[in-house]
């Protein structure tokens, strides 16, 4: 009898190929003829173009084509809306600019002219011999003064994402709370910075008459690029073909910004050859889409005992000229805490730069921060020990909307991460612990991620040689897509792990959505499942008809699948192989699709995980440095489909969280919005002697309501949550709160000597 | 990146030669700083001589120092018996900058002629004065939070990034050079230039002067490096420094002391020196020394952290050079050098 794969620790299936070099990603295709495309981009963060000089590029060495403004093909308007997803005005997500339409600047690093050469070296310089002049005008940079501020009603115009709420009278109870509590928090602009940058492919054929464009594309949603790419080039979507097996990293980019796409899909158009764009990093700092700076203020009322009475959250955003993206902040505000009055609101500005767009944990992941914050700080106000204090508020429905949630075992998570960091026997006192030069502090904060999941579609097919193949339009981007899809799959077709194949990143599989929102497990699982007994449903009733089955006859209900095998389940001598079935039809292979979705149970619960991070830091006094000493979390994200990708999207998550508190940041300059840093020598993501050993615990209990997998997304979860675990232990190192990410050595020390 | 050619060198002085009739060509070794200039557009140069195959890669005893051949790896010198015992203060500003893979490249000669790390020089649409003489200075009145707080000009506020160099300044090292007028010998400290109003020169080399190699002098004192960075490992300094003590009993005889990423070059903090010399070793003591090193300080907009950093750095550097305090990590390694340590339980290995 096979065990079931699902739930098992097992290896990723495409680790061996990533290591070896095997897995191609975006950039590695070479096709025949192939040439090369480098842009030219934006001095200036805001303005027109003057004039463009393009002659120098032209006579360069290898140049086939130089595209600006002035000749490059015509693009429809960004589509208003996507598989349901806005994408224009306030809230939208995507950046709607349509690059190389008009001279108009609204970013410094915006492309202003691709130079198409036969090797990416002639490109590259003669892209350097593009001499734009401008007609310049002052960038808007500063959030407060921002000529173009508004109030976006909905996150990506859903439902279910109001940014502007009140429940009950907040501002009422504040001002009669026994405590209150009001703070500012600001965190920088970071950069997603994958190890792979943003690339496209595209060759333009004619079949049967008709322009046919073929792409190869570092997205994270083949389907909704199809979508737009068919869309803004005016060709039916079924002429476009998105192909993207394997992603390296994408962590928020490389979903909702398409201009790179687009600009190399119409470089080839001019050039009549394909053509591959690959960004510079540095380009990956303009064009690739960011998480915008914040600044929240939580005003928090509770009584003497610390019950919350009232909680405010309100954020300011920024956003670029051409996105209405906005950072929405209160998420985790809006559903952790049992309080009765509760409001959230989410301010835009438009400034001169480049457009943000999600990024692991976008809203949780700075908003979590300053609300973990926030309660840590309320902790101390009332002299109680912060776990107690978050113990006292413990919800149980979802306080916005009544809703109980589907699964929350989120006490079990406080207890056992306390029992991992040594909770109990560290001085509760701020400031005093030390061990040689450093000061000791202990942190925690609660983490948590919406359970979303959404429509997705899969085909299965089972071939006469007893292989099995599942197909599914989603997104292997270091995830672990490609083993557990495998794994619940050949769970579902009662096949051995290495007679299933699964297969994504294609735009002619069927249908799924965008890669993002910790929602690729919840959405995906089902499908692959679905479709899985759709094609042995199929199976059986080929058996049924056949006289020489043993299953002749049988009734569908009658029949299940066993280890490769269909046999009738009062007797499971009687029955026979996939294959023998197929091969007796004369069929090579059955296939059946399945479409599945959320249904009612979204409108009885409230779908989140949850999760309790702790933290351990050492702080230098004379230096400002802060290392983490200790890292620990555990986890309610129902069940583990595989622990051992799960853990590694864990660790990643929490190591990118690590990085976002201590020092990621981009600076642009204040005075002509270019940004300052654009490399990873100066940018600084962690190493690996920032990261501690991180300890990591699920409590892998399934959700009974979210799917047949019982699993809930883990791919975001990890980076919320450990920003305010770490800066509430660099409190309690030092008694200073530090309220503004990331915490360099330059503002601790500047707290420090306060 | 601009097109150029490339040649292989036979000799140094053909090497010299070549670069000196050409105003547009410059040496590569490692090329792990050229390269990344090139790429980046902010070196044009037309013509690359390599001298990376060049002889010079032995490190060898020498009048009761240590000659360190110009192409000597990073990686081998710090490793090198006799400096990591006898010079640790460069072994650990070797081993507490950029990456093992850059070490193993990077030569003895690349590192100290590597370039600022003023995010403006690398970007061709800011103006820089050092990169495109007469276009102005970005970080003046910009983003200056790497910046110098000693001995900048109205032209140039910019740091030098070596680790190595301000080890090397310590210690009075020796360059040797061969160049289009001869042979010379630079004191370690006067190779950089202050930026004044030509931040392009970094150096006083000519152009076509090759480095031979870097003697470190005898020495018989303690030598010790200390670094702060905004990530434990692979990242530039915000600030560091080297010491270099030597005792006479219990008194301090001489001592010398080089700041880094305060100024265009490794700082010699000659007001510290001067107080310390003839003193007995005291935390008082070693605090009246950094508040004579920072005394004239200058900052910026973005840099006045650099101040107190700068100077508890020093006071830290000064304990532990003279046995006041334990070094935070083996004498000689980048546990030593790495101010705050490494993330983990334990935050060095001893
Ligand atoms: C990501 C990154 C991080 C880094 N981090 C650090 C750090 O933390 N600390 C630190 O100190 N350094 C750091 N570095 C810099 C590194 O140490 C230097 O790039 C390296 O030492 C340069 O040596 P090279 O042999 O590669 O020089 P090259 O790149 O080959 O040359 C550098 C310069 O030296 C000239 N040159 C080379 N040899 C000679 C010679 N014999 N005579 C005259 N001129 C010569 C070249 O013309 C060129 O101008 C980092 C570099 C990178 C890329
Ligand atoms: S500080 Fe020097 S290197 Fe930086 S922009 Fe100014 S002139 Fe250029």
């Amino acid at each position: 009898m096979l065990t079931e794969a699902t739930g098992q620790p097992l290896d990723r299936v495409d680790g061996r190929l990533k290591v070896m070099g095997g897995a191609r990603y975006t950039a590695e295709w070479d096709l025949p003829g192939l040439a090369y495309g480098a842009l030219a981009t934006s001095a200036i963060a805001h303005g027109k173009v003057r004039a463009l000089d393009i002659k120098a590029a032209q006579q360069a060495p290898g140049v086939l084509a130089v595209l600006t403004y002035l000749n490059a093909p015509r693009l429809q308007p960004m589509p208003e809306k996507v598989g349901g997803t806005l994408f224009r005005g306030e809230g939208g997500i995507t950046e709607t600019l349509q690059p190389l339409q008009d001279a108009t600047i609204a970013y410094a690093g915006q492309p202003l002219a691709v130079v198409v050469a036969d090797t990416h070296e002639h490109a590259r310089y003669a892209a350097s011999l593009v001499h734009i002049t401008y007609d310049e005008a002052a960038p808007e940079l500063d959030r407060a003064t921002a000529s173009r501020q508004t109030l976006p009603e909905a996150f990506t115009g859903s439902k279910e994402e109001p940014l502007q709420v009140t429940v009950g009278d907040p501002r009422a109870a504040l001002a009669a709370a026994p405590v209150k509590l009001e703070r500012v928090y600001e965190s920088a602009i970071t950069h997603h910075n994958p190890i792979e940058q943003l690339a496209t492919i595209a060759r333009w054929e004619k079949r049967n008459g008709a322009d046919y464009l073929t792409m190869y594309d570092t997205t994270r949603g083949v389907d909704t690029l199809q979508e737009v790419i068919a869309a803004s080039l005016n060709l039916p979507k079924d002429n476009v073909h998105i192909i993207c097996p394997f992603i390296g990293g994408a962590f928020g980019s490389k979903g909702w910004l398409y201009a790179p796409a687009l600009l190399t899909a119409m470089a080839a158009r001019v050039a009549g050859r394909p053509v591959k764009i690959e960004l510079r990093r540095q380009d990956m700092f303009s064009t690739a889409g960011q998480r915008g700076a914040t600044r929240q203020t939580l005003s928090l009322g509770a009584t003497r005992d610390g019950k919350l009475t009232s909680l405010q959250h309100d954020t300011q955003a920024q956003t670029s000229m051409v996105s209405g993206y906005v950072e929405p902040c209160a998420r985790v505000s809006r559903m952790m805490y049992a309080v009765p009055n509760l409001g959230f609101a989410h301010h835009l500005s438009h400034l001169n730069l480049p457009s943000p767009c999600p990024m692991r944990g976008p809203g949780e992941t700075v908003g979590g921060w300053a609300l973990e914050c926030a309660i840590d700080e309320l902790a101390t106000e009332l002299n109680l020990d912060p776990v107690e204090l978050r113990l006292r508020n413990y919800a149980d429905k979802n306080p916005e909307t009544g809703k109980p949630f589907s699964s929350k075992h989120l006490r079990e998570c406080y207890a056992r991460g306390q029992e991992l960091i040594g909770w109990a026997a560290r001085n509760p006192k701020p400031r005093s612990m030390r061990e040689g030069n450093s000061l000791i502090g202990y942190g925690v904060a609660t983490t948590m991620y919406p359970a979303a999941r959404r429509e997705a579609s899969a085909r299965a097919t089972i071939f006469a040689d007893g292989r099995a193949l599942v197909q599914s339009a989603t997104h292997e981007l270091g995830n672990g897509a490609y083993t557990i899809f495998r794994q619940v799959s050949a769970d579902a077709l009662a096949l051995p792990l290495d007679r299933v194949h699964f297969e994504l990143g294609d735009s002619a599989l069927p249908k799924a959505p965008t890669t993002g929102g910790s929602a690729t497990t919840a959405t995906i699982g089902p499908a692959a499942t679905a479709a899985s007994q759709a094609v042995l449903s199929a199976l059986k009733k080929v058996a049924i008809l056949d006289k020489k089955s043993p299953l002749f006859g049988a009734t569908e209900d009658a029949i299940e699948a066993r280890d490769g095998r269909l046999v009738r389940k009062a007797n499971a001598t009687q029955g026979e192989t996939y294959e023998a079935i197929l091969k007796r039809a004369k069929r090579p292979s059955i296939s059946a699709e399945s479409t599945t979705k959320p249904g009612d149970e979204r409108e009885q619960f409230s779908f989140y995980s949850f999760g309790a991070v702790f933290a351990k830091v050492r702080v230098d006094e004379a230096s400002g440095s802060v290392r983490v000493a200790q890292l620990c979390a555990v986890y309610d994200v129902g069940r583990l489909m595989n622990p051992q990708t799960a853990r590694s999207q864990f660790i990643g998550g929490m190591s990118m969280g690590l990085g976002a508190t201590l020092m990621e940041a981009t600076h642009y300059d204040d005075r002509n919005g270019r940004a300052v840093v654009r490399n990873l020598a100066d940018y600084h993501v962690p190493s690996m002697a920032d990261t501690p050993d991180i300890i990591v615990e699920a409590l892998n209990i399934p959700d009974p309501h979210i799917s047949v997998q019982g699993a809930r997304g883990i791919g975001e979860i990890g980076c919320v949550g450990t920003p305010a675990a770490i800066t509430n232990a660099v409190f309690h190192a030092t008694g200073q709160r530090l309220r503004s990410l990331p915490l360099t050595p330059d503002k601790l020390l500047k707290a420090l000597a306060s | 990146m601009h097109p150029f050619q490339y040649q292989r060198s036979e000799s140094g002085s053909q090497a010299v030669a070549i670069v000196a009739k050409d105003s547009d060509a410059a040496f590569i070794a490692g090329g792990t700083s050229q390269v990344d200039l090139l790429k980046e557009g902010v070196h044009q140069h037309s013509l690359l001589v390599d001298v990376a195959g060049l002889p010079l890669r032995q490190i060898n005893d020498f009048e009761g120092g240590v000659r360190i051949g110009a192409n000597a790896t990073n990686t081998e010198a710090a490793y090198y018996p006799a400096i990591q015992a006898r010079y640790p203060a460069v072994s650990e500003a070797l081993l507490a900058g950029a990456s093992v893979q850059i070490r193993n490249m990077a030569t003895m000669a690349g590192n100290p002629l590597q370039r600022t790390r003023c995010p403006y020089f690398r970007d061709l649409d800011q103006p820089c004065n050092k990169r495109t003489p007469g276009s102005g200075c970005a970080a003046i009145g910009g983003y200056n939070h790497v910046h110098a707080l000693f001995g900048a000009s109205a032209a140039c506020v910019a740091t030098h990034p070596s680790d190595l160099a301000v080890a090397l300044s310590a210690l009075d090292a020796r360059v040797q050079t061969t160049g289009p007028r001869g042979n010379r010998t630079i004191a370690f400290p006067d190779l950089h230039r202050l930026p004044g109003t030509t931040p392009h020169l970094d150096t006083i080399l000519e152009h076509g002067e090759l480095i031979t190699s870097i003697d470190l002098p005898a020495f018989a004192g303690r030598s010790h490096y200390l670094k702060v960075r905004e990530r434990a490992s692979y990242a530039y300094a915000l600030a560091s420094c080297a010491v270099a003590l030597e005792m006479d009993g219990a008194k301090i005889k001489r001592a010398r002391i080089a700041l880094g990423g305060v100024a265009h070059k490794p700082w010699r903090a000659t007001p510290a020196e001067t107080l310390l010399a003839g003193q007995q070793p005291t935390e008082k003591l070693f605090q009246a020394a950094a508040a004579a090193a920072f005394a004239d300080a200058k900052p910026l907009e973005h840099n006045a952290y650099k101040i107190p950093m700068g100077r508890n750095l020093l006071v830290r550097a000064l304990l532990e050079t003279s046995g006041l305090q334990p070094l935070q990590g083996p004498a000689g390694t980048a546990f030593a050098a790495s101010v705050g340590g490494m993330a983990g339980q334990v935050a060095t290995p001893n």
